[in-house]
């Protein structure tokens, strides 16, 4: 910084006059004020000396040889681009056009001759200030750029490592659709997918109060529980009730997380849903009737655990049908007039629906209509599911890296659950978990969870509950068997389901066997294959699932005691490529 | 001001009125309006007759008055709201927290 910032002050000024005596007299009053002065006798001069030594000041006499004053004015105002140095045409002239003139050609001011020393003085002092003032105003602009271009950056930065994290999943899913604005991160939107083990998918669409950074940090441990949770085998519920207690735990009081889980079975026909502050969801049928999926739990990250209500709306859903979630965004898009969307702009949409327009398209479009064409909001998530056949199954296990044969390989277990726990927990993510130990079940995880799980469920809710499963062959009926379910489960007692598993190893592969047993009445497992047939209802093909993925399935005792055979081989190798590699005996 | 508090004629209730906009424009004037409340207070009304319009902000801000009387044992009504504003307290099930009149 030098002097002249400091407010005292010696400046460096330039003056240009043809007039020897009258620059010598002007240089002299200045440097007597303590002014370090450079004189030019023309116009071309002084461009020159501004050039050279960017003095901090310019007095120019109008009328010079050479180059006059308005051209040098106009030179070094050029040379100074944004810097502001204060211009003074020296002048005898009083006629008003000539003077107007000179400021046009960019002086800022004029001294007439003869020179008064004092207001010369004056003077100085004021264009000092200004030019002061000038300066501190661009520092603080050209900081207030840096800023933000460094947030920006860091913006950018935090999302591609947020992208890392929170990675979209399955979003590219053909079933699903959606709509997420660029940085909505910072806005606090999330949206993830991740298929289950099972086959099914589970979605997570959620907005956090606040904006920034902090709903941005909200959302990293979201993502990772979800993603973790879901590919482990936990159910929306269990996924819904740790995020929850996570966020009561790190978010400040006030900060919470509107969301909405789905969790979509395709092999059972059914969704289940979740929807805690999110504006109604909706479920499109293919028929063109809809059913609205309003809010009616607390959000994320506002009630502790023991009050907190994960209890998801199980709904039956067939291939054709699409559900959809959005956060307030939508909702809040405004028109140019400023009106707002609203739920009516939704419904209005979805009123309108004709033909083969997908529910997605419909209010996108009527949104991007409403706001003028633009979906420039940035916190504006819209996404649908649509159901459909039975997805393949262990999709997720590509991702599992093929390991060389480590991990055991000969092993029993048998895991017990009891009473109150049996309507409390799940015990599938734990016993899949124990089975994927063994790298070359990793790649069939799909299947081994689809066989534990059918195990379970029928173990629980016929073996145990006594649920008929042809009650789920009405819409009314489906409501009621699950309505039933959850009460007959809060009043369990004296029951156990006990899994047994066995893995050893084989000629070529190894296999593992599967106990299931519960302490209910068991059926007529004699008849049941009459009974069932190419059943349409959901206990037929449970047991056809488990019939077509197990090479045998066998009843014991009074029909509670269910016992699976699952081979693999070496030689099927990798399923997804379609060769398939023979490796007889030991590690390759 | 768009935030507006008087004591109950016990003197044992705060009742905080918000008009216009209840978002986060509003934040340090609501927290204001009742961290400097005197130990006496038992509990809060909040008057949203004259609020226009409710943002989650707002439904945070609300939280944070429910921590301060004490969480679950805090005693707050909140009274008066017109439809939009019932609305959206109701889509995030706000009366589970709050007695909502």
């Amino acid at each position: 910084m030098d002097d002249s910032q400091t407010g005292n002050r010696s400046l460096q000024i330039l003056i240009a006059d043809d007039s020897d005596s009258d620059r010598l007299i002007l240089k002299t009053l200045l440097r007597r004020l303590g002014h370090d002065v450079l004189d030019a006798a023309n116009g071309v001069e002084a461009v020159e000396l501004f050039r050279h030594a960017s003095p901090q000041l310019v007095f120019l006499d109008a009328m010079m040889p050479q180059m006059d004053g308005m051209e040098a004015a106009r030179k070094i105002k050029a040379l100074a681009g944004e810097r502001l140095v204060p211009l003074i045409f020296l002048t005898s002239l009083t006629n008003a056009d000539a003077l107007v003139s000179c400021l046009e050609a960019g002086g800022d001011d004029f001294l007439t001759k003869p020179y008064n020393r004092v207001i010369i003085e004056a003077k100085i002092n004021a264009f000092n200030r200004m030019r002061l003032m000038h300066e501190t105003i661009s520092q603080h602009r050209d900081l207030i750029h840096e800023h933000n271009r460094k947030l920006t950056e860091e913006q950018h930065t935090a999302k591609r490592v947020f992208d890392n994290i929170a990675h979209t999943g399955c979003l590219d899913a053909d079933s699903i659709r959606y709509h997420v604005s660029p940085l909505s991160i910072f806005n606090g939107d999330i949206l993830f997918a991740c298929p289950s083990p099972a086959g099914g998918i589970q979605i997570l669409i959620g907005d956090f109060t606040g904006h920034g950074l902090p709903a941005a940090v909200g959302a990293m441990p979201v993502a990772e529980i979800f993603y973790g949770m879901t590919a482990k085998g936990f159910s929306g519920s269990d996924v819904l009730r740790e995020i929850n207690q996570k966020l009561k735990r790190i978010l400040p009081a006030g900060m919470f997380c509107c969301a909405a889980m789905i969790q979509a079975d395709f092999a059972l026909n059914q969704v289940q849903v979740w929807n805690g502050g999110l504006p109604d969801g909706w479920l499109v049928r293919q028929d063109g009737s809809r059913r609205s999926l309003p809010s009616s739990h607390l959000p994320l990250g506002v009630l502790d655990a023991t009050r907190f209500d994960a209890t998801m709306t199980v709904i039956q859903a067939h291939t054709g049908d699409t559900l959809m979630f959005m956060t307030d965004g939508v909702l809040e898009t405004e028109s140019i007039q400023g009106e707002m969307f609203g739920d009516r702009g939704v419904v209005t949409a979805l009123n309108e629906l004709k033909g083969e327009v997908h529910p997605f398209d419909a209010v996108i479009d009527r949104v991007k209509a409403f706001s003028g064409g633009l979906l420039d909001q940035d916190d504006l998530t819209l996404v649908t599911l649509d159901m459909a056949e039975s997805e393949v199954l262990g999709s997720l296990s590509e991702e599992v890296p093929l390991s060389a044969l480590e991990g055991p390989e000969e092993w029993h277990c048998v895991y017990e659950l009891r009473d109150r726990t049996l309507g409390q927990f799940s015990p599938l993510p734990l016993l899949l978990h124990i089975c994927m130990e063994v790298p070359a079940l990793r790649r069939r995880s799909g299947e081994i969870y689809t066989l534990l799980s059918e195990l379970y469920t029928n173990a629980l809710e016929h073996g145990i509950l006594g649920l008929p499963s042809e009650w789920k062959r009405t819409a009314d009926g489906f409501g009621h068997y699950y309505a039933e379910r959850e009460r007959r489960l809060s009043n369990i007692s004296d029951h156990y389901i006990t899994f047994r598993l066995t893995h050893s190893m084989t000629d070529g592969g190894g296999r593992l066997v599967i106990v299931c047993e519960d302490s209910g009445r068991g059926f007529d497992y004699h008849n049941h294959a009459g009974t069932t047939g190419p059943g349409r209802g959901y206990a037929g093909r449970g047991l056809m699932l488990l019939q077509r993925l197990a090479g045998s399935l066998t009843f014991r005792e009074r029909g509670n005691h269910v016992e699976i055979v699952y081979d693999w081989h070496f030689s099927e190798a990798d399923p997804a490529e379609g060769v398939a590699v023979t490796q007889h005996g030991g590690p390759s | 001001m768009p935030i507006h508090t008087r004591r109950s004629e016990d003197g044992q209730t705060l009742i905080i009125k918000i008009d216009g906009r209840f978002d986060f424009s509003t934040h340090q004037a609501f927290r204001d309006a009742y961290e400097h409340g005197d130990q006496d207070i038992k509990g809060y009304v909040v008057d949203l007759s004259d609020t226009t319009y409710l943002d989650s902000s707002a439904l945070g801000m609300l939280l944070l008055l429910r921590d301060y009387a004490g969480g679950d044992s805090a005693a707050i009504s909140i009274e008066n709201c017109n439809s939009d504003v019932r609305r959206i307290l109701a889509i995030s099930n706000f009366e589970q927290l709050f007695a909502i009149r």
